[in-house]
């Protein structure tokens, strides 16, 4: 206890110093913290994917379309329970910096294979009944303003020309790692203007997401699907939702590697402030250092006074961290949630963040430990400041 | 004035923490350097990949390539504008593609991206003067030898030469490798148009790029053809065009890296201030000794102010030293506007290093001003006294 009190004092001795030094780790911690956040966050399509999903795209890459009569085909191989479909429709809501994800789809099995999408059951109804129906996500309706009603115009990109739609629903996720910002409708809508203007391109579509009975089929199922179109005008590539997400997160796996590059970098920046504070309170205490061990402390009884002030400090840094972490953290969450989903900070990321700052206040502590040690007493009580 | 050597020996006196503070103002301009890198090295390989003097023509509000279809009737209207240089034998510079993308495992990881597949008319080469082969020849049988980008051939599989790849149900001999000045081609494989259309099922064209006749007429001409009700496309210059697609990944970098260096910064500065505050305490007598010689109290304010941003430019020196060695790291990363993947170098301008050392200088004014502050205005007896 006594050395406790110790600890706590010599750690209180310079209070500013000891104030700017746990605000440093604070800040650092918290930035660490944000960082591996949105790092998770990058990964939420992949955990919010279902283990009982395929999704089937055309072999050669993404941009390329299937044909729509594939779907009774791999209705019929054994083990899928049900099927839906999707085109990326990539439209402009006035400006190309409004972007947001446009999903053609067919509406009624679209729903069924993606329950975690909740929609109210008149909106529903409302929406199955409007070709030109859309179902947006929360986030993307509170982004601009929209409500049930609203008519939105987009310009095609891929498909070309002003489309207009009625927003008839509004879909949440029912958990957090659910994208809320997808805008959904019928696919009949874009077909038959394709029918008429380029009758090529009617009847083909992006991707099918298929449900199975038993998600330890999966890769059996896949291989079994691809092996039909084999050789045939467009081959497919199936996958687990899961895989299907990954890829496309791999894609910028360079930025997501630089980004824990930073995070491990600003660990170092909270080493260097810790250590500077440590190496300074070391440089004070020489002679002080030396009078204790003339009065019969022992090498180890100062190991642990640094060590254990180091510590201290360390806590009290990743502890604050950890509260603006959380402060900061929830903030950036709701100011995201328009347009980035599922940032919401991990309990391991705080576990980490703490474990991190104690082992930097051990790290921190090593330096004066071995410069007390190594100085004799005779030479300590000599120093001058 | 007291001497600036007064300050540049205390900086050496106490060695270890006046390291750890360099080091750690030298860790975030580093950061800061090196986020700018990135992104303005994604917008030079992007804008230089445009030819000062090319226009491209897609399709109306198709934004890129990819998404793009021009009919054979539309691209045969554009190829008989007048406006249109010629070469020496009267043909118009004039090239129409089709650009599509393929998923190809990486050498490295095996994963795989999205490359770009782009068949090419008699003229590419020609308005393209920058694109040269260094490795093995030009297609002579074009149903089955394609060409690779350099920086393609070093991160896909199957695209050095002598190697095959798969795509469009057919196999395909890498025959020859050209380099395009750093610019976004050489992330492509090139391959005859009339064989791509046939492979992938595309018989469009994505894009027509041209030269003009006089540039000056470029605007004349977009009016001209975009006005035109038979043709429903867009002309641009070559350089917006590609310009344009490093928006939105740049403005991402610049941003992520903007508030991370900001945060970051608040860490170095509170380092620098623990060890100005530090210098302070350790001087009074000093200073008082200073100030009783008759230094006064703005000249101690200006020295360890001095000290502070001395520290600090020290420490943004070293950053930038090491953020210069990230001139030599190539990345690639899928860029989002086109769905394809690019390779490019960090690349460090003068002005990012300026910017970089500024930022540094910043950080040890914040830092070095309240312990500044502090300094002078201690009272001489008090602080001759301690």
């Amino acid at each position: 206890m006594k050395v406790l009190k110790l600890i706590t004092r010599n750690a209180g001795r310079h209070k500013l110093r000891t104030i700017l030094t746990v605000l440093g780790l604070a800040l650092a911690v918290m930035a660490f913290g944000l960082i591996r956040t949105f790092i998770d966050a990058w990964y939420a399509g992949a955990r919010a994917s279902a283990p009982d999903r395929l999704v089937t795209r055309h072999a050669v890459s993404i941009i390329f379309t299937l044909p729509i009569a594939y779907k009774e085909q791999i209705l019929q191989v054994e083990g899928v329970k049900d099927i839906t479909f999707g085109s990326w429709f990539g439209g402009i809501y006035i400006d190309p910096k409004n972007f947001f994800a446009q999903f053609a789809v067919e509406p009624e099995s679209f729903f069924r294979v993606y329950p975690e999408y909740i929609v109210p059951p008149d909106q529903m109804q409302a929406f199955l009944q409007d070709r030109r129906g859309v179902i947006a996500g929360q986030g993307l309706v509170d982004r601009f303003g929209w409500k049930v009603g609203d008519q939105i115009s987009l310009i095609g990109t891929i498909y070309p020309g002003d489309w207009q739609f009625v927003i008839r629903g509004i879909y949440q996720g029912s958990n957090p790692d659910i994208d809320e910002t997808a805008f959904v409708f019928n696919y009949d809508y874009i077909d038959e203007r394709m029918k008429q203007e380029s009758p090529g391109r009617a009847g083909e579509i992006g991707w099918y997401i298929l449900k199975i009975d038993d998600p330890s089929r999966a890769a059996e199922i896949s291989s079994r699907i691809d092996a039909r179109f084999d050789n045939s005008r467009a081959e497919t590539r199936t996958e687990t939702e899961k895989e299907f997400a990954l890829s496309f997160i791999a894609m910028s796996d360079a930025i997501i590697i630089g980004l824990r590059i930073i995070s491990y970098l600003i660990i170092g920046v909270i080493f260097l402030v810790l250590a500077n504070t440590m190496a300074m309170a070391a440089r004070e205490r020489v002679s002080e250092n030396a009078f204790m061990r003339t009065l019969g402390f022992r090498g180890y009884h100062l190991v642990g006074l640094i060590l254990g002030e180091s510590l201290v400090i360390a806590a009290m840094g990743g502890i604050a961290g950890m509260i603006l972490l959380y402060l900061v953290g929830t903030g950036v969450g709701v100011a995201l949630s328009q347009f980035f989903p599922g940032f919401a900070i991990n309990p391991a990321t705080y576990l980490l963040a703490l474990i991190t700052a104690v082992l930097i206040g051990i790290a921190a502590s090593i330096f004066p430990i071995v410069r007390a040690l190594r100085i004799n007493i005779v030479d300590g009580l000599r120093v001058v400041d | 004035m007291i001497p600036p050597s007064y300050a540049i020996r205390n900086i050496l006196k106490h060695k270890v923490t006046s390291t750890l503070t360099v080091a750690g103002i030298t860790l975030v301009v580093f950061v800061f350097a090196g986020s700018m890198m990135l992104s303005n090295g994604l917008n030079e390989t992007l804008v230089a990949t445009g030819h000062p003097e090319n226009v491209t023509v897609i399709r109306k509000s198709s934004q890129t390539e990819v998404q793009s279809i021009i009919s054979y009737d539309q691209a045969q209207i554009i190829k008989s504008s007048p406006e249109i240089a010629k070469d020496s034998d009267g043909n118009p510079l004039y090239a129409n593609e089709v650009y599509v993308l393929i998923s190809l495992p990486k050498r490295k990881s095996g994963e795989e991206a999205n490359i770009v597949v782009r068949g090419i008319s008699e003229k590419s080469m020609a308005v393209r003067p920058n694109v040269k082969l260094i490795e093995g020849r030009m297609w002579q049988d074009p149903g089955s030898e394609i060409i690779a980008g350099v920086s393609a051939a070093e991160r896909y599989k199957g695209c050095a030469v002598g190697e095959k790849v798969r795509f469009g149900s057919r196999d395909w001999t890498v025959v020859g490798i050209f380099e395009a000045g750093g610019t976004g081609y050489e992330s492509e494989i090139w391959c005859d148009i009339i064989q791509a259309a046939d492979a992938f099922r595309r018989p469009v064209y994505s894009s027509l790029t041209l030269r003009l006749a006089d540039t000056t007429q470029f605007a004349a001409f977009k009016e001209r053809i975009e006005n035109d009700p038979r043709v429903p496309l867009e002309i641009k210059r070559e350089k917006d065009y590609y310009a344009a697609q490093s928006r939105t990944i740049s403005t991402f970098i610049n941003i992520t890296g903007t508030v991370i260096s900001f945060i970051f910064s608040l860490g170095a500065i509170v380092g620098a201030m623990i060890t100005m505050y530090a210098a302070v305490a350790n001087r009074t007598k000093e200073i008082g000794t200073l100030r009783a010689l008759g230094f006064s109290r703005f000249s101690i304010l200006t020295t360890f102010l001095f000290e502070a941003l001395l520290i600090s430019a020290i420490g943004g020196a070293f950053g930038v030293l090491a953020a210069y060695f990230l001139n030599f790291v190539r990345i690639s990363t899928t860029n989002w506007d086109t769905f394809s993947e690019i390779a490019f170098n960090f690349n460090l301008s003068p002005e990012i290093a300026l910017t970089a050392v500024i930022f540094a200088l910043v950080m040890g004014f914040v830092g070095g001003f309240l312990p500044a502050v502090r300094a002078s205005r201690l009272q001489i007896i008090e602080s001759l006294r301690a």
